[in-house]
């Protein structure tokens, strides 16, 4: 079950479409939005409430890496490892990154409140480095800036 | 320099809004469209204008049209590509967050040539803030009358919907797409059938880019004669580059058809950043072969001059790299790329990408060994037109170009591991 508010916003997207199974990403993003991950419970009550099998949502699931099947922080902090990235310091960015918050590419720190990532190509080429924290996009990002921007977000 | 895409950029994000695009010109196309042309005028209009598709593959977009049957049991779809993920591309992205109507304008005009009613954005789950600018200006389009039942009394009715992805590159390829909005894996679909025949739930479906569409209002306004003149013979009107890298001012900038390479980047962009000389260019993507700083000299950007320069034109994501870059890195990065994002749906792709990354690797740390540098070029030619989608070929072309053309970068991991072995031996 999701919050009432979700269960009305997954309502309306389903109209949107001749077959139910269309709003399954939207349905994971929702579930995600509530409980920072896809939760076992979330897949099958979206395979449930969509009118697919559990393994086909699980399938769907797997397949983009937008979504989190395990616990994650509550700041996603995703730096573009792409070329035109990487072609302006994203590898530094990185590493500034690992050693501000203490943990590798791949893993959460401590407190749970950042999970660092590596991720492919951002759309932000032309305002290299990119970095995304959840869906927030910052562009030109410098060692300094970043290590700013994540104290503020430590006292968030 | 004529600004057709762009003209409303400098509004910056004010255009947005549904009255600002109508004070600006907006919003005229769609009416005159629907009183003046039949479906068919439509059609033949962007046929006029030599317009290709922007995304990446070019294909005529009139004609691309044409290929929908007119009648059918199934009701027809028109899809905006709006999942813009090839590597060096962020043109998409400005088009929609700086002037999103224009878009809805053009998708609403291809949905009437088409006769398709319910019709559906795609865009890359990343760009969710972009998501939340469409889903505004669609709602806004709705209240006006532009979008639902009965357009401005014609009796055609049109709906417009935004669907997210979620983080997967092959969705840019368009039957992966079509899958991916029908609730699956993101995996690529035998063609034939095309999607203009069977597509969408099955129903004609007709897949554009977003700045194809953006297009299609200034093609009814001006005419597709107007449109072509603006560029060559047959690369009709203006395109949007995303500049990249080593310049000294990035962006994304719309030129001319036919407008030479150098001159967008000493122009427009300023020149190499730092004063440095330029050492090579990746055209259109990283998916197309790399060029030399000398190949780029008599290349003009429009289809036929970057192919006959050996590359493609395809998304306009120029990727420039000065004389300090080394070509095995770069292109050891988007091998990764490829690597990570392939589907896994065929053979010579999943593996090729994988083996092709792991040779890459042992070179990185410098633990080549003679042979691999041809080893390289063999795997990726055992995936150039083998795999089952374009992604393939998109993995392979950038290696073996790059190793054609910048093969001492590659040569030199292998030479400094031998001096090791031999260090060792001594």
């Amino acid at each position: 079950m999701f919050s009432e508010a979700n269960e009305k916003k997954l309502d309306e997207i389903i109209t949107h479409y001749p077959v139910k199974r269309s709003a399954v990403l939207p349905a994971l993003y929702i579930a995600q939005e509530e409980h920072g991950h896809v939760t076992d419970d979330d897949v099958r009550y979206i395979a449930n409430r969509l009118d697919m099998r559990v393994n086909e949502v699980e399938e769907v699931v797997t397949f983009y890496t937008m979504y989190s099947r395990k616990p994650v922080g509550k700041y996603k902090l995703q730096v573009c490892r792409t070329l035109s990235c990487w072609l302006q310091g994203a590898e530094q960015i990185a590493e500034q990154i690992e050693h501000k918050i203490g943990c590798g590419v791949g893993e959460t720190s401590k407190d749970g409140k950042f999970t660092l990532m590596e991720v492919e190509c951002l759309g932000y080429c032309d305002l290299a480095p990119c970095l995304q924290v959840n869906f927030d996009y910052h562009e030109k990002v410098t060692p300094e800036s970043v290590d700013k921007l994540i104290d503020g977000l430590k006292t968030k | 320099m004529t600004k057709v895409l762009t003209s409303r950029f400098h509004l910056n994000g004010r255009a947005c809004d549904i009255d600002v695009y109508l004070q600006t010109g907006g919003y005229q196309a769609l009416p005159k469209a629907l009183k003046e042309f039949t479906p068919d005028q439509v059609i033949e209009e962007v046929k006029k204008s030599a317009l290709r598709g922007r995304g990446g593959a070019g294909f005529p977009t009139g004609m691309k049209w044409s290929f929908v049957p007119k009648e059918s049991k199934r009701p027809k779809y028109v899809v905006c590509n709006a999942d813009e993920s090839e590597p060096g591309t962020g043109k998409d992205r400005d088009l929609m967050r700086y002037d999103p109507h224009q878009m809805i304008e053009g998708m609403i005009i291809a949905a009437y040539a088409l006769g398709a009613r319910d019709n559906y954005i795609y865009i890359r789950g990343e760009y969710w803030y972009i998501k939340e600018i469409l889903e505004k200006a669609v709602a806004q389009a709705y209240e006006r009358g532009y979008l639902g039942k009965n357009i401005l009394g014609s009796g055609f009715d049109c709906n417009l919907y935004v669907h997210p992805g979620a983080g997967a590159y092959i969705c840019g390829e368009e039957t992966a797409l079509l899958e991916s909005l029908e609730g699956k894996r993101g995996h690529p679909r035998l063609k034939p059938p095309f999607p203009a025949v069977v597509g969408l739930y099955g129903g004609p479906t007709v897949v554009n880019n977003v700045e194809t569409l953006a297009v299609v209002p200034w093609v009814i306004l001006n005419g597709g004669d107007w449109y072509r003149q603006l560029g060559t013979e047959k690369s009709g009107g203006t395109k949007l580059f995303t500049v990249s890298g080593h310049v000294n001012r990035p962006g994304n900038y719309e030129v001319p058809m036919g407008y030479p390479l150098m001159s967008l980047i000493n122009n427009e962009c300023g020149g190499i950043a730092g004063g440095k000389k330029m050492k090579a260019c990746i055209p259109g993507g990283s998916s197309v072969p790399i060029l030399t700083a000398e190949e780029c000299e008599k290349i003009t950007m429009d289809y036929e001059s970057v192919a006959a320069a050996g590359s493609m034109l395809g998304s306009g994501g120029v990727i420039v790299m000065d004389e300090t870059t080394d070509i095995f890195e770069t292109t050891r990065n988007v091998t990764h790329f490829y690597k990570h994002e392939s589907c896994g749906w065929c053979t010579p792709c999943r593996e090729g990408t994988r083996w092709l990354y792991k040779v890459f690797e042992r070179m990185h740390r410098y633990e080549g060994r003679p042979g691999d540098v041809e080893l390289l070029y063999d795997l990726a030619d055992k995936i150039l037109g083998k795999s089952f989608c374009a992604l393939g070929d998109a993995a392979a072309m950038p290696v073996q170009s790059a190793i054609k053309k910048f093969r001492e970068d590659f040569e030199r991991r292998i030479k400094l591991n031998v001096v090791q072995i031999q260090k060792a031996a001594d």
